[in-house]
């Protein structure tokens, strides 16, 4: 049994003074991902059954790569921050810290292997 | 971790029926769940026959019926009996409500009656708001100025400040929000909770306080403002017909306005 103030736990160890940036970088990362989630989705279905020339002619321009880079970029960043807030409001304790960590690994991991990729085809 | 079942201490049992005494035609299924602390039973749910030929309008007055007439031992909270106070607040048939102000008419068929969801039970329908109250104070709900008042009249504040208040000041802290919040449920010990923060918007948005920046700065937490996800349940079902969301997304727009 706790003896502290009901007070005192509810104060805790007070304001982070932090949390603004994280909710604003969510909802850009988010309106940035509509169009380019659309354009990805048309750009996919007309190359269609292409061939591998095709796809690699079409990676080749810089438009599309940029595009291509930031939407990756885009849709890492956007991903480590929405499994950031579940894993904050399901997951507590020490399995939270070691979740975080390997989410955030992953993330970073899987948004550089796919910019490399894309850069190998273009370079 | 999150739990997905009820300690086995927890888990609810049925149990006593207490039949109508007179031979009424209008007789409405009243199911309320029941817990003391002292016997070491599991909590149970008790169904009352309740004859609505002589019983108030209101789901409160049905309580109220039971608790004199047919079990004594039913504990709820009550007092003004017209929504002002935010005593009654109990979850029926699925959602919290004010009992005092909820017409039996509303619902159809039988009455499931429980306290306010994932609150420690003190008894039967009184549920324990230690930490509520130890949230609300923190926020610093009363006007902060270094500039003292007039000498010989009270801060002024025009109309149309005064209006920026309206749909703030009327809450009553009854919980019904806070209690309906999945995020509250996870998290109550660092989120602050859709009533808390309306109320502490209800500062900010007053035109006569001058502490917006350090109320703004205490709010600024990952866990304390910003485990709201605009799930809106606070906003569906507050008696009063108040907006906790919307005062929710203000705070969350002054943080940011104030950033760039």
């Amino acid at each position: 049994m706790s003896l502290r103030t009901p007070l005192s736990e509810a104060k805790g160890l007070g304001s982070a003074k932090e949390g603004a940036s994280h909710w604003w970088l969510q909802r850009l990362t988010a309106i940035a991902l509509i169009p380019l989630a659309i354009w990805l989705a048309f750009a996919v279905a007309k190359l269609g059954s292409a061939d591998y020339e095709t796809v690699v002619a079409w990676l080749s321009n810089p438009y599309v790569v940029v595009a291509l880079i930031i939407f990756v970029a885009a849709t890492f960043y956007h991903t480590q921050l929405g499994l950031q807030v579940i894993v904050e409001d399901y997951v507590h304790g020490w399995l939270k810290i070691v979740t975080l960590v390997i989410i955030n690994f992953l993330c970073i991991v899987l948004a550089v292997i796919g910019i490399v990729a894309l850069l190998k085809i273009f370079l | 971790m999150a739990q997905f079942t009820l300690p086995a201490n927890s888990v609810v049992k049925p149990g006593k029926t207490f039949k109508c005494p007179t031979n009424s035609n209008n007789i409405k299924k009243v199911t309320v769940y029941r817990y003391e602390p002292d016997n070491g039973e599991n909590p149970r749910t008790d169904t009352y026959e309740v004859d609505m030929n002589d019983c108030g309008p209101m789901i409160l007055d049905i309580l109220i019926k039971i608790k004199n007439e047919m079990d004594p031992t039913l504990s709820f909270r009550r007092s003004c009996r017209e929504g002002i106070c935010g005593s009654c607040s109990m979850n029926i048939n699925g959602s919290n409500t004010l009992a005092c102000t909820k017409a039996v008419d509303d619902y159809k068929g039988d009455l499931k009656i429980y306290p306010l969801p994932h609150l420690p039970v003190v008894k039967d329908l009184v549920g324990d708001l230690t930490n509520f109250y130890a949230q609300y104070a923190s926020v610093k709900p009363w006007m902060q100025a270094d500039t003292p008042p007039p000498p010989d009249r009270e801060r002024l504040q025009s109309k149309e400040d005064r209006e920026k208040l309206e749909g703030l000041e009327e809450c009553i802290l009854c919980a019904c929000c806070s209690t309906s919040c999945p995020s509250y449920w996870w998290n109550s010990d660092r989120y602050l909770g859709p009533a808390t923060l309306l109320q502490a918007y209800r500062w900010i948005a007053d035109s006569r306080d001058e502490a917006t920046g350090e109320r703004l700065d205490e709010l600024e937490d990952p866990f304390k403002l910003y485990r709201c996800h605009t799930i809106m349940n606070c906003t569906n079902t507050c008696p009063k017909g108040l907006n906790p969301a919307k005062a929710i997304a203000e705070i969350k727009k002054l943080i940011a306005a104030r950033r760039n």
